[in-house]
């Protein structure tokens, strides 16, 4: 098997065992990226050279002896976390050329780990999307069917892992962001509770919403990957201040009596047959291992999308503010003073979703309607938060579909806000609540498209659906088979 | 219609963007129908509900009040579109 088919701890194993070098397991991504990308377009930038730099550091660092599970472990990153040094775009026009001067702190941790750092990948502008198309840099193809969307915002994190061009990657997840892309290219994505990671150096969107999570191959490194980045941080007051407890460790198999809740609202007259099919399938999976089902309520689920989209571009109007081609960024040179400069920089640096997310957020927060949308909207969050309170008194996790639909076609939704934003349904209250989920592949359409399902745990209860996860993935094929590419 | 030609405008203003007619004629119908399907919110009573506006507790963090290393001028300035000595560039503000 090449070396850029395997996964964290595979490679872990052969790093530690001197089989192989980090420096050739580098080379071997380098090359894999080249002769696929052109096809999948994952990346907005590859940067070749840090990565053999970093991977001669991990293989001085190794012949100490001071390897850890990540280190010389090639990973890409969504380019939404600064880089030091490294041009960071969030898929902006007004953000083209920016170079960071520091790194994000969940980069600094995988930098300490001793990571190497392949490339930055391609997401929907300042996260906004479900299917990687709003990037200024280009649509990212599902590396499943060329003509289908990989989801969003973090598609260029799960096309890249579906295609075998990083062992492992991050994304940030608003409203679905890690989980559905996951789910659309058949890898794992999780969503940590909120101020689990910190989002430090992390360019916001909705910054009540936002969180920091992995794309990865398959559940062990998703545990590995967690475990890496969270932690409190000086440096976000929002990130929790509790232990890291060691993921990897919950990784057993067996969920024996584990209470899995079935949400009646998420079984809606809209689900693809396929993705029905993969429920039900991972039903009976569960049922054969042991796990106990109860049918439970989430009465406020209808309500889900539009109190996001309220809260979620409400706080983007005022996070894009900063955008004003002062002190970095792309700034027009014709305006004839400052309030034109401030007004032409926005309205060249941002494409249509953003441009309209930004006046959907500013009409919200406006006054005179303030008190109807913003207000509203934070007040039916406390409602959807108290339907995941209440299911968790009988409940150990609940057991949903990612998306109503596997992937969908390149253009089908790009012309209609609405239907896209509606593809979000099943996973934006995960987000509202605060709470974790997780993306496993169980199954695949028949146009060959895959279909995750998601696991929600209660509020730092990752390692629970870690472990139910891993159960899950033990006892399926699904994660095993490969895009053909 | 739940929003006019004229709101856009203002709300363009407000947000500092300098929209094109077409974009602005865009908008206008695609805010309309968002607002529209927003509006099931009013269905729900919400009286006596407390807002959430962060699913964690969040209180103000306090720290000693001495100085750290920060991030220095000349990497402050480094992505600035235009610069004077130590200073950000802009467009004349008075005229």
């Amino acid at each position: 098997m090449e070396l850029y088919e395997l996964t964290i701890h595979e490679l872990h194993r052969k790093l530690k065992n001197r089989e192989v070098s980090s420096v050739e397991a580098t080379r071997s991504m380098l090359e894999r990226i080249g002769a696929v990308e052109d096809r999948v377009r994952s990346f907005i930038t590859v940067t070749p050279e840090e990565a053999l730099k970093n991977a001669e550091a991990a293989d001085r660092r190794i012949a100490k002896g001071k390897i850890d599970v990540l280190t010389g472990i090639p990973v890409a990153l969504k380019d939404i976390f600064l880089t030091a040094g490294i041009r960071t775009t969030c898929a902006s026009r007004i953000l083209e050329n920016f170079i960071p001067p520091y790194d994000s702190t969940a980069v600094a941790k995988l930098k300490e780990k001793g990571i190497v750092l392949v490339g930055k990948l391609n997401q929907d502008e300042f996260a906004m999307g479900s299917s990687t198309e709003s990037s200024w840099f280009g649509t990212t193809r599902n590396p499943w069917h060329p003509d289908y969307i990989p989801g969003g915002s973090s598609g260029g994190s799960a096309s890249c892992i579906a295609a075998r061009q990083a062992t492992a990657t991050l994304g940030t997840d608003t409203g679905g962001s890690i989980r559905q892309p996951a789910s659309h290219c058949g890898c794992v994505g999780l969503k940590p509770t909120y101020g689990r990671v910190s989002r430090y150096g992390v360019i916001a969107y909705a910054s009540s919403l936002d969180q920091v999570g992995p794309v990865t191959r398959d559940v062990a490194d998703c545990a590995i990957m967690l475990g890496a980045v969270a932690g409190h941080d000086p440096k976000d007051s929002t990130s929790v201040n509790l232990p890291v407890p060691d993921y990897s460790a919950a990784l057993v198999h067996d969920v024996k009596g584990l209470k899995i809740g079935l949400p009646r609202e998420y079984f809606i007259e809209g689900l693809d047959p396929s993705v029905k099919k993969a429920m039900d399938e991972a039903i009976a999976t569960y049922q054969g291992l042991g796990a106990e089902f109860m049918e439970i309520s989430l009465p406020h689920t209808d309500y889900a999308v539009a109190t996001y989209y309220l809260i979620a571009t409400a706080e983007a109007s005022s996070n894009l503010a900063r955008y004003d081609g002062v002190r970095f960024g792309h700034r027009n040179t014709d305006a004839r003073g400052l309030l034109d400069m401030y007004m032409l920089s926005r309205d060249e640096g941002f494409g249509a979703e953003v441009k309209r997310r930004i006046m959907l957020g500013t009409y919200a927060l406006s006054s005179g309607y303030y008190d109807a949308y913003y207000l509203k909207a934070q007040k039916v969050r406390t409602l959807i938060m108290r339907d995941f309170i209440k299911a968790f008194e009988t409940v150990d996790v609940i057991l949903t579909p990612v998306a109503p639909t596997p992937a969908f076609k390149i253009g089908e939704k790009f012309n209609d806000p609405l239907q896209m934003y509606l593809s979000d349904i099943f996973t934006i209250p995960v987000n509202l609540a605060g709470t974790c989920g997780i993306s496993v592949p169980a199954g695949f359409s028949r146009e060959g498209l895959p279909i995750g399902v998601q696991l929600i745990g209660k509020p730092f209860g990752e390692e629970t659906i870690l472990r139910a996860a891993y159960a899950f993935e033990q006892n399926t094929e699904w994660h095993k088979r490969k895009a053909d590419m | 219609m739940k929003i006019t030609r004229e709101q856009i405008d203002h709300v363009a203003r407000l947000a500092r963007l300098e929209l094109t007619d077409a974009e602005k004629e865009m908008f206008t119908g695609q805010m309309d129908a968002i607002l529209a399907y927003v509006d099931k919110l009013n269905e729900l009573d919400t009286g006596g509900i407390i807002p959430t506006s962060h699913a964690v507790p969040v209180e103000n963090v306090f720290r000693e009040d001495v100085a750290t290393e920060s991030l220095g001028t000349d990497r402050a300035l480094l992505n600035a579109p235009d610069r004077s000595e130590s200073f950000f560039r802009v467009p004349k503000v008075i005229e």
